[in-house]
């Protein structure tokens, strides 16, 4: 696409911000303001990303730009949506939940529970207009911007915010569960977890959508683990099938720090993820799983990025992807290993089935090692169901369409098997047997 | 009344290369066949094939089950009949565990003969005994099927999935490879335990010492991919005595002149 014919759709949304800056939450706060600004600005500069750009070689959002997503500085009001909502949420999970519908908090079915003293889990929303200045160390500190973060920046109105104090650990998880139901908006939840020295929390951030309608989310998520602090975060991307997903997750990590992501794609018609863990001091470790399941004609990317810029540091990366119909799954993982990174230990692989004819995987693991005395590995692989396992099964009378969603359970559960949360385990299975011709059949494995 | 197999001038080819080349068999209910042979003579080809690996071509000939056309019919709808095959090399699954594929494996059969399926608690009590007599601990139950499993555990599974299942037709290939004698013993009490009038059994084996303790009602030597001789217990002895090599040489004209490698 060249510069003159994205021109249209940047000038609409340059423009669509000028008429609602005044009601962005944090407008009286110069700081805020100019990050705002500095945001469009780059965004009015570049544009949406072509395929010409690397990080997007095979990935074209064109169809984003083509569709007039406005961004609503109020949100639709969450009313009557209670008993559509609650099918969403995790019950049988103690804990806090923040619930967000088309990106703005609603209080009516968000439930925080008492908090350990000093713990905050409140609303980005809140924060920008009452305590910004608590905002003001983390919010602008990204490691790797994006020309989707500058969009968000510039346009966010409202996320979580958690704050855990030194040495908290946060025993119970906090869900958060984004809900789209406005058709042709354009949502931007901007979310910010910090712990600081020693602190635990794990987070469920979960996306949402009213099936049947169009609409845009753009989510940038940050996340700061000071010196042996330990954050789990689960991302579930369970979008409408007629949504699109931008999605991204930029960790800084302090010395000794452990940070494991889980993001689990089964949504959208097209979506992207973008995590990125930053080692600034020795010793920290970070584990990314993932897994995306893909039918259709969906399209499923995750870029994640690792640089292991101080010594010491461990990472492990295990990535699987299902594709079936005409879908198409990206997985670029890139590792970097600065100079005086030593005794740095990355491991990476991805393992991809590819379920049919007309589904197609584009997977590149990407080395980048500055220092002379590390470990790093990396495998992907590309491959069918295998016949050997499928005769098998069939031999024991098991037919031929079970024992094909059996051996694809099997090897997606894999990843899902890794999250320590039982009732999130126990949903992804049932969504993923959904996902499987014959599912029902081997329900009683879940 | 029918022979439970009837096996007529089969020809089966790999990648272009003829491995079975007019095969003929029948087996009687009742009745242990035990079918001998050097290697890449044929023999794993013929139970793979018999059991409906699709990877075979069959080219000629005709393989008639109870007096049906079995090449019609597909790998889980032989087993659902009673066809059973163990596997020479047991199939490891990841992520499926053994207990999940014992029981689905019982009750679709049980639901193809019309009988009710079993419930959680029938079940494990069944296999609970069944594994008790093929000396397996109750631990390999919930392992992923043949995972991690020693040569020894994968061939009791083998034989233990046959327990379950109580097939009419019963193809064991080289199930005696690989063991030890006390493991050869249990294995082989489990396979005897399982003889019955109404049942067929074909034991595919390079050696005669399985031989000693399931006592075959005929023998037959495969070489070429053709039966050469059949005989009684005592060919079994022979061979072991004399080797393949003087059954091979008298092979008909027309078959390979290499013996090629056969199947995994």
């Amino acid at each position: 696409m060249n510069d003159s014919e994205s021109r249209p759709a940047r000038d609409r949304i340059v423009a669509d911000h000028a008429q609602i800056a005044s009601l962005l939450p944090g407008a009286k706060t110069p700081w805020i303001l100019q990050a705002r600004r500095i945001a469009l600005d780059r965004f009015a500069q570049a544009g949406f990303p072509s395929m010409r750009d690397e990080e997007w070689k095979y990935t074209s959002v064109a169809a984003i730009e083509k569709r007039a997503f406005t961004a609503m500085p109020n949100g639709a009001g969450p009313g009557g949506l209670e008993s559509g909502i609650a099918t969403h949420l995790f019950a049988d999970l103690a804990g806090h939940r923040l619930v967000f519908v088309d990106g703005r908090a609603a209080p009516a079915l968000s439930l925080v529970g008492r908090l350990p003293f000093g713990v905050s889990v409140g609303t980005l929303g809140d924060m920008l207009e009452r305590t910004p200045e608590a905002l003001e160390p983390f919010l602008p500190q990204i490691h790797h911007q994006t020309i989707f973060g500058s969009l968000n920046t510039a346009f966010m109105s409202d996320g979580a915010y958690v704050h855990l104090p030194r040495g908290v650990v946060l025993e119970e998880p906090i869900q958060l569960l984004f809900v789209a139901t406005s058709p042709n908006a354009a949502i931007h939840p901007r979310n910010l977890i910090v712990a600081e020295a020693g602190a635990q929390a794990t987070v469920i951030e979960h996306y949402v959508g009213r099936d049947g309608v169009e609409y845009f989310t753009n989510a940038v998520t940050q996340i700061f683990a000071a010196e042996g602090a330990a954050v789990e975060h689960c991302k579930l991307q369970q979008e409408a099938t007629q949504g699109f997903h931008v999605g991204a997750i930029h960790v800084a990590q302090g010395r000794d720090s452990r940070f494991v992501s889980h993001s689990m794609a089964f949504g959208a018609a097209l979506a992207r993820n973008d995590i990125t863990t930053q080692f600034d001091a020795a010793g920290c470790s970070a584990t990314l799983n993932g897994l995306y399941v893909a039918g259709g004609r969906q399209h499923i990317d995750h870029h994640t990025r690792i640089d292991h810029a101080q010594p010491d540091g461990t990472s492990r990366e295990y990535y699987r992807g299902v594709l079936d119909g005409r879908s198409r799954g990206v997985f670029n993982g890139k590792v970097i290993v600065h100079a005086g990174a030593q005794h740095t230990d990355a491991e990476q692989l991805n393992h991809n089935l590819l379920l049919s004819e007309g589904s197609e995987i584009d997977t590149k693991p990407q080395l980048e090692i500055y220092a002379d005395d590390v470990k790093c590995t990396h495998g992907a692989t590309v491959g069918q169901l295998d016949d050997t396992q499928l005769f098998y099964l069939r031999s024991r009378g098991v037919e031929e369409a079970t024992a094909r969603a059996l051996l694809t359970y099997a090897f997606a559960q894999d990843v899902i098997d890794r999250i320590r949360i039982a009732p999130v385990r126990a949903r992804l299975k049932q969504l993923l047997l959904s996902r499987l011709p014959q599912g029902h059949r081997i329900r009683e494995l879940a | 009344m029918h022979a439970m197999l009837e096996v007529r001038n089969l020809q089966v080819r790999v990648d272009d290369k003829p491995i079975l080349s007019g095969l003929d068999l029948t087996v009687a209910a009742g009745e242990v066949h035990a079918i001998m042979g050097p290697n890449g003579s044929g023999k794993s080809t013929l139970a793979q094939v018999l059991a409906g690996r699709e990877s075979f071509v069959v080219t000629g000939g005709e393989v008639r089950y109870r007096g049906r056309d079995l090449l019609a019919m597909a790998p889980e709808e032989r087993a659902r009949e009673g066809v059973f095959l163990a596997f020479q090399y047991p199939v490891e699954i990841p992520g499926v565990s053994n207990v999940y594929l014992l029981k689905s494996a019982l009750n679709s059969v049980r639901k193809h003969q019309g009988l009710p399926e079993l419930d959680a608690v029938e079940f494990l009590a069944l296999v609970r005994q069944k594994m008790k007599r093929m000396q397996m601990p109750d631990e390999l139950l919930y392992r992923a099927v043949n995972e991690g499993f020693s040569g020894g555990e994968k061939k009791r599974n083998e034989i233990l999935q046959m327990a379950m299942l109580e097939p009419r037709l019963a193809i064991l290939d080289e199930t005696d490879s690989g063991l030890d004698i006390d493991a050869l013993q249990v294995v082989a009490n489990g396979i005897n335990a399982l003889r019955s009038p109404e049942r067929a059994m074909i034991l595919v084996t390079h050696y005669q010492r399985l031989l000693d303790y399931v006592v075959p009602d005929q023998v037959h030597v495969l070489a070429h991919g053709r039966i050469v001789k059949s005989g009684g217990r005592e060919l079994a002895f022979e061979l072991e005595q004399r080797g393949y090599a003087w059954l091979e040489a008298q092979a008909p004209s027309g078959a390979p002149s290499t013996p090629g490698a056969v199947t995994p």
